[in-house]
């Protein structure tokens, strides 16, 4: 086993020992699984810096030729050491056979035989495209835990929340490392027990039942989809491997069957308009780390499997698919802001904005371009870190004002509280997309790889979409905006004038200052994601721009 | 018309676990007379060493070449000792070892009869062995009905208890029922065929000639008795109360390898006898698997009694078991497309056994506080026996097939591409849509163990050591197939492949 193997074996092993030590020693589990998921976090952390490294001079931080649409690309090595270096020569710099194909080679995966007779394997590996998650989720478990340390929830025993969270964490790395369906689906399923839990046990009210209950539903309904689509894939395929995912071996018919069934099953989880009816549901319920979670890291869950599994997988099915994928993602952009506007509750009004920050994450991947899928994954990674810092805040509003309905508060936030009324300002105005902030990424690429879809697209249709994904964006500004101006601006309500409120804690503060810096970098520099993404996401779409 | 020779030599040794279940059983029921009150559960212990040197055998059995005995001439034998019976045996002493275990504190908790209660298990457990070894259709007849008539006497053992009689009374009415619709069918077949070997009737049907309603009919009623084995709609009505009414390690012994001896006649005149009639009982097969699944799971979802609601998973987990055979007749004529269904049956069943009795296991590990084995009585088990409840949740899972307990998913996944290669899209899509029904009631039952509890902390009373023993026997097979289930698949592989 090289080290890479041990480190990458380590991103599960970690927190699972973490949440067996944290229910061994229930007096220290806080301890535990700040201790645990910080090694985590420096575990994939050590993987990030071997990873661009190992791709200098190619992509990565550290290469100079900068990367836009359409782009000279001057050589391509993905993957790690073992994958092919494929030089490009000219527009279509991959021969045929291995458009479409991510390269699941290199030192950075572990591949072990599991269950040979049904031609599974326990395959992990890192690429392009998984690593800015990987990095994303170790880094928001870490600081939940953190955040737990002043802010524990109440509703269950301490142990058993730090241990599911740790588990959760084992989940949600396992996913992105997945590189076999069936393992995929193993660790998919995984996540959802804990955030059953989370929702169930450390819940709000007392709808926290109903909401658990319709989260699993949900999730569980999707998971059975998504099983079957893996079994055609694996059956079609004669293998689960994602290294062998192509479209050969399906016919047309049976793919866009099986990505019907996936559209589904990843669609609950993103959520895609109309799927979408157990998130609000379940992030009001959630606790305060619940929801960062939730938002930040399993929402993503889906449009990756949508990446990495549906489109290579399915090529065919994803043209016919795709159209229909961005009239689903424009609803959800327009109908999600709409709805916002009519929220009461600033933790249902995140929740609602999810939807639209989704959908523009799958209108990037509907144009399936190299210029939109880089979006889908920016916007992902935004809308991990400034959604997640949006929960944060307002979980730590309503640990203030004991509410988080709107008119409850009255306003004058940013007078009573001014450095959380502040943060929560620039955090609403990163979420509307202001350029210079992360969120602005991932909805430009997105409309401008709708501006040119792939080469068979209707393009009439997606200069619509982009249009309509414009106006979602303006709505997007305008209900966030009057979300500042109630619950920020005007003066200071006679209820609360005379009731002293803590402002930002030191927990707080070095929970919320990653994302903040991050939400900045990424604004400014967004190669952070991209540097690592773009080529993973070149192979993936052969290279059209 | 050939002269039968009247006197045979009988290969003892094919017939070794059965025998030797067969001696244990005789010996519990004399050594019981000579045993002081104190004394009785001592054939505990002796029922469980003859069980596992029956595993032994079996073992070693499965290591030779297949032994055949009761031949009416070399190639037509009644009694087959290969891979294939040993496969099933192995399943059926194993689950045995569990149920035996269980059995301990509840026999002294509700004073039942040591020695009649263990003799008339292993007299069941022998009629479950030599199901899967028989190969005609009067063996396999005879063996049904002893696994049947000792189960009766079972499921009332508790005399002073009417539901107990009432249980008893409902599982012999709907046995008798169906075993006398298995006699009608197989007294057609041998019309039909003038055979009661499995070899020679399918030899048999293999000729157009037979191709009449009469053969569809006599095949179709045939299976009715198994069915009612294996609690497929619409033999079934029997198993809620059944269930319930019995002990609840007779409700677990019932659940797993009563079951498992049903399965093994039926793929026995499925796969061998009626093998060239694939396409009549291939859809009455997959048709029965859908109804049976889904009045299981639908059902179960109405279930507040715990044993109830095992009984009803039951039915559905039975339902799931049937899907291989019901596609395995699509997929006839192609290679092995039968040695498939057979062994992802095998692969479902043997690692059903293990969650299940895993389950039955908790459950009476529960009930010694609780004995109404309400749901509302589990809330907040966590609280109490944190451990418990966590094995409980895992075995639960496993049932639900949700990882982390992948074992339960694996044998899901072993039906699903069976389904999948007989080219059956709706088969699984149905079966998709169960297992999501079912995961409600799992889900919601394990939920439970982790809520607020209703109960005042009483002081906690420990698991008895035998059924933690079971407990652990079955989360440590449960555990290694989650993490290695390459094992039994390999083994249903092997086991089917001497078939």
């Amino acid at each position: 086993m090289s080290w890479q193997q041990v480190f990458l074996v380590g991103l599960l092993v970690l927190p699972a020992l973490g949440a067996v030590l944290a229910l061994a020693l229930p007096r220290q589990a806080v301890k535990v699984g700040v201790a645990t998921s910080g090694l985590t976090l420096v575990d994939i952390g050590v993987l990030l810096f071997a990873w661009l490294g190992a791709k200098t001079g190619t992509y990565g931080w550290f290469a100079f030729a900068p990367i836009k649409p359409g782009g000279k690309l001057q050589g391509l090595v993905y993957g790690g050491g073992g994958c092919p270096a494929l030089v490009k020569t000219g527009p279509q710099f991959v021969s045929n056979t291995d458009i479409g194909r991510l390269c699941y080679g290199g030192e950075f995966r572990v591949d072990a035989p599991w269950l040979h007779s049904i031609g599974v394997r326990f395959h992990l590996a890192i690429t392009g495209i998984s690593l800015p998650l990987l990095v994303l989720s170790a880094l928001l478990v870490f600081l939940c835990l953190v955040y737990t340390v002043s802010h524990p929830p109440a509703g269950g025993r301490l142990p058993a929340l730090v241990a599911l969270v740790l588990l959760l964490e084992v989940g949600m790395m396992g996913t992105f490392l997945a590189a076999d369906l069936i393992v995929f689906f193993v660790f998919f399923e995984v996540v959802l027990v804990p955030m059953y839990f989370l929702i169930g046990i450390w819940g709000g009210s007392d709808r926290k039942q109903y909401a658990a209950t319709k989260f699993i539903l949900y999730t569980l309904l999707g998971s059975a989809f998504m099983l079957l689509g893996f079994l055609g894939i694996g059956l079609g395929h004669g293998s689960f491997d994602f290294s062998a995912l192509s479209g050969n071996g399906l016919s047309h018919r049976t793919q866009d069957l099986i990505f019907l069934s996936l559209l589904v099953a990843f669609g609950i989880k993103t959520p895609m308009w109309p799927l979408h009816t157990w998130l609000p549901d379940a992030h009001t319920e959630a606790p305060t780390i619940g929801s960062v979670l939730l938002a930040g890291v399993l929402l993503k869950m889906g449009t990756y499997g949508l990446i990495v599994i549906a489109l290579p997988a399915l090529p065919l099915a994803a043209h016919d698919f795709a159209p229909y994928l961005g009239v689903l993602a424009v609803i959800g952009i327009v109908y999600g802001s709409l709805v916002c506007l009519a929220q009461r509750s600033l933790k249902r009004l995140i929740a609602f904005s999810s939807v639209g920050h989704m959908g523009f994450v799958l209108l990037g991947i509907s144009t399936l371009t190299t210029t939109g899928i880089n979006g889908a994954l920016i916007g992902n990674v935004a809308h991990g870190l400034i959604t997640g810092l949006l929960f944060f805040l307002v979980g730590s509003l309503k640990d203030r004002y004991h509410t988080d309905v709107i008119d409850e508060i009255g306003g004058g936030a940013q007078a009573k509280l001014p450095y959380l009324g502040g943060l929560l300002g620039f955090t609403a105005i990163a979420s509307l997309g202001l350029p210079g902030l992360a969120g602005f990424w991932g909805e430009m690429l997105a409309l401008l790889g709708a501006y040119h879809p792939a080469a068979g697209l209707n393009r009439g249709l997606y200069l619509g979409l982009m249009t309509a994904g414009g106006i979602g964006a303006v709505l997007t500004a305008a209900y966030l905006l009057w979300m500042l101006l109630r619950v920020n601006q005007g003066v200071v309500p006679p209820q609360w004038r005379a009731v002293r409120l803590p402002d930002v804690s030191l927990v707080e503060l070095v929970v919320w200052t990653p994302l903040v810096v991050l939400t900045l970098a990424i604004g400014v520099y967004p190669r952070i994601v991209l540097g690592i993404s773009a080529a993973a996401v070149s192979a993936l779409t052969g290279g059209s721009p | 018309m050939t002269l039968v020779s009247v006197t045979q030599s009988v290969n003892l040794v094919a017939l070794l676990p059965a025998l030797i279940v067969a001696g244990t059983a005789l010996l519990v029921l004399v050594a019981d007379l000579f045993w002081a009150p104190a004394q009785r559960w001592l054939s505990v212990p002796l029922s469980l060493a003859g069980v596992v040197v029956a595993l032994v055998s079996a073992f070693a059995l499965a290591r030779a070449t297949p032994r055949a005995t009761f031949c009416l001439s070399p190639g037509a034998c009644s009694y087959v000792e290969d891979r294939f019976a040993v496969a099933f045996q192995v399943i059926v002493l194993a689950s045995t070892v569990v149920v035996l275990l269980l059995g301990r504190h509840e026999l002294a908790d509700s004073r039942l009869p040591a020695g009649e209660y263990h003799f008339l298990l292993l007299a069941s457990v022998v009629g479950a062995l030599t199901m899967a070894s028989s190969r005609d259709l009067l063996s396999l007849l005879v063996s049904l009905e002893v696994v049947s008539l000792p189960a009766f006497v079972l499921v009332g053992l508790r005399r002073d208890d009417a539901r107990s009689a009432e249980a008893a009374l409902k599982f012999f009415l709907i046995s008798v029922i169906a075993t006398a619709v298995t006699l009608m069918g197989m007294s057609l077949v041998y019309g039909v065929t003038g055979s009661l070997q499995l070899d020679q009737v399918a030899t048999a049907l293999s000729d157009p000639a037979t191709r009449q309603p009469v053969t569809s009919a006599a095949i179709v009623l045939t299976l009715a008795g198994f069915a009612f084995k294996v609690s497929a709609v619409p033999f079934h009505a029997w198993v809620p109360d059944t269930y319930q009414g019995a002990p609840v390690p007779v409700a677990a012994f019932l659940s797993v390898v009563s079951k498992t001896a049903g399965f093994a006649g039926l793929v026995l005149l499925l796969m061998v006898g009626f093998r060239p009639y694939a396409d009549v009982w291939g859809p009455v097969l997959a048709v029965l698997a859908v109804l049976t699944m889904t009045a299981g799971n639908l059902v179960a979802l109405r279930q507040r009694h715990a044993v109830r609601l095992l009984a009803w998973s039951s039915v559905a987990q039975a339902g799931y078991i049937l899907v291989p055979l019901g596609v395995a007749a699509s997929g006839y004529g192609r290679t092995n497309a039968l040695g498939a269904a057979e062994s992802a049956l095998l692969v479902y069943l043997a690692i059903y056994a293990a969650m299940n009795l895993g389950a039955f296991a908790c459950v009476i590990a529960v009930g010694r506080r609780s004995p109404g084995q309400l749901l509302g009585d589990y809330r907040g088990l966590a609280s109490r026996q944190p451990l418990l409840a966590v094995v409980l949740a895992f075995f639960l899972a496993a049932l639900a097939g949700l990882p982390p307990a992948v074992a339960g998913l694996f044998a899901k996944l072993t039906v699903f591409r069976a389904v999948i290669d007989g080219h059956l899209p709706w088969l699984a899509a149905v079966m998709a849509v169960n297992t999501v029904i079912a995961l409600y009631y799992y889900a919601t039952w394990a939920f439970a163990l982790f809520g607020p509890t209703t109960l005042e902390p009483a002081a906690a009373r420990t698991v008895p050591s035998f059924v933690t023993g079971a407990i652990a026997v079955t989360a440590t097979v449960t555990v290694v197939l989650s993490v290695y289930p390459e094992w039994v698949l390999r083994a249903a592989d092997l086991a089917t492949r001497a078939h």
